[in-house]
């Protein structure tokens, strides 16, 4: 597994890319061996944006801790809240109305097709293709209108608290996200027109990038990065939380291997997030938004571990509770930073000029990686 | 590589080409779907729910709802509310809590909304103001309740 780091023969070059690179999306910086233009090896610095969160969750108490967590993966950011709230209910043992639950997964779709649709712009710009970025970003917006309506706040929404959700939906909520539902099966049919058949998109991505199935696994690669190389690892389908076992959905899994189908799968898996919000968006059940809970959560002591499916991969929770209001160890386990360790495997042999390919399909989000 | 597969090669890149630019000469040719705005001047209505600052809500009597139980201090992650209390005399000669001064660090907020939810007595709330850019930070530290307030009548 573990690869021998070769030394620097004569004539390789060393340089970096990032952390100030608009590729990276953030503070990534890549130190990569060259020789001429073939990618000898790439190693991933992280560290500039680390924020200690796992250390500062500790003398948060259970209800506030909650909202760091938006400021991990902030683009799904809801996702990221949903796991934690679980992780507690899980400890607490509390039962959550229908409504809920119901709210709680409309609003996680919502995220992963507004994330999905923020890297599909950012993809094709990193590619050479500046359009889809602005189209993009505005077919987003109207999701984060969405958000914003009901939430509050457009990126780190805080909804979600343990037992339920923070307020009730606007009362336009319904009447907006259809409004969406129409536009995007509009909009998406063209956009796939405009980059998916795009015969220089497609030649910069087939064969870009090809990480096996086995070694998709070994890396510990999980969400739209494995399921482009064909490993079944939907947390949805596979360890269902919520009401996600009562939806009809598929799994999206590609076998190519390469850059292409990783971009096929979050293309696909829009779709399936909008059949889900079909679903469920005329089927809200009447009821509270939110169960009784104590005024003071204190965890029994012992250890709880929960996982969601954010968009881009696995997201674990991890609480060590002494049975004190403040939790004593908190561990997330973040799908970034999984899929990023399989960069220098993917870019080994490659050229330089498809890192950005490979990068951008792996989707990194940084304050995701560092924490 | 046979010429026929070469020249079918050809015409397929140009064919998806032609297909993308379709899409760049429909917004060329349609400048209504513009949707930019010239933010200064023009500025959009917020959403009634957005978070923008925290505010204690006062009448026209200048009352104000805050008993100063300090539930939203101790819900506050960041510590961004203070409240300074002190005793007041009743017209009955007794002694009473209220709130002094309620210090507001807008420096330090992230407007998690749950001060706001532990309010019992819905005394403060989110207001949409977001332009909250001044030239030095001493100034982003508030105090909300306004000069002369006092508890409105009935609040416990």
């Amino acid at each position: 597994m573990l690869e021998e780091v070769s030394a620097v023969d004569q004539g390789d070059m060393i340089i970096n890319i990032g952390p100030q690179h608009p590729s990276t999306h953030g503070v990534l910086q890549l130190v990569v061996t060259l020789n001429g233009e073939t990618i000898k090896k790439v190693e991933p610095h992280l560290g500039f944006i680390h924020r200690s969160i796992e250390k500062m969750c500790e003398s948060l108490t259970y209800r506030q801790f909650i909202y760091v967590t938006s400021r991990m993966d902030y683009l799904s950011s809801h996702i990221n809240n949903h796991g934690c709230a679980l992780c507690v209910e899980k400890g607490m043992q509390i039962e959550i109305p229908d409504r809920a639950k119901v709210i709680r997964v409309l609003m996680d779709e919502l995220t992963r097709i507004a994330s999905h649709e923020l890297w599909w712009g950012a993809m094709a710009m990193d590619l050479g293709a500046f359009t889809p970025f602005f189209l993009s970003f505005r077919e987003r917006e109207t999701i984060t209108d969405i958000m914003e309506d009901t939430c509050g706040a457009r990126l780190t929404m805080n909804y979600i608290v343990p037992g339920g959700v923070m307020a009730e939906l606007h009362p336009d909520f319904q009447k907006k996200v259809k409004a969406f539902i129409k536009l995007f099966r509009e909009k998406a049919d063209q956009y796939n027109e405009l980059v998916t058949g795009n015969i220089i998109f497609q030649s910069r991505m087939k064969n870009v990038g090809v990480l096996s199935k086995e070694d998709a696994i070994s890396y510990g690669c999980t969400g739209p990065t494995a399921r482009g190389s064909g490993v079944n690892c939907d947390i949805r389908k596979l360890y269902p939380y919520e009401i996600y076992d009562q939806l009809k959905f598929d799994e999206v899994i590609e076998t190519g291997c390469d850059s292409f189908s990783r971009y096929l799968v979050r293309v696909k898996e829009m779709y399936q997030s909008i059949s889900i919000i079909e679903q469920l968006i005329d089927n809200i059940p009447e009821g509270d938004f939110q169960a009784k809970t104590k005024a003071v959560l204190k965890l029994p002591k012992g250890e709880f571990y929960t996982r969601v499916e954010t968009a881009r991969g696995e997201l674990g929770v991890y609480i060590v509770s002494e049975g004190a209001t403040t939790p004593y160890r908190i561990k997330f386990r973040s799908p970034g930073f999984s899929n990023l360790s399989a960069l220098n495997h993917m870019a080994k042999g490659g050229k330089i000029g498809d890192l950005v390919a490979m990068m951008g399909t792996l989707d990194l989000v940084i304050p995701d990686i560092d924490r | 590589m046979s010429a026929i597969q070469y020249i079918k090669d050809i015409y397929n890149a140009v064919k998806s080409l032609l297909i993308g630019m379709k899409q760049t000469g429909y917004y060329f040719t349609h400048h209504k779907e513009i949707i930019t705005q010239n933010y200064p001047e023009e500025k959009q209505q917020l959403a009634e729910r957005f978070r923008g600052e925290v505010v204690l809500t006062h009448d026209s009597n200048n009352e104000h709802k805050c008993t100063g139980c300090t539930a939203c201090e101790l819900a506050c992650p960041n510590g961004t509310i203070k409240i300074v209390t002190k005793f007041e005399l009743t017209p009955e000669g007794k002694k009473k809590k209220a709130i002094d001064k309620f210090v507001y660090h807008l420096e330090l907020c992230t407007m998690c909304n749950l001060c706001i939810v532990a309010c019992p007595t819905d005394a403060i709330k989110m207001d949409q103001a977001f332009e909250h850019s001044v030239f030095d930070r001493s100034q982003l530290t508030k105090v909300l309740n306004k000069p002369g307030s006092k508890i409105m009548e009935g609040v416990e």
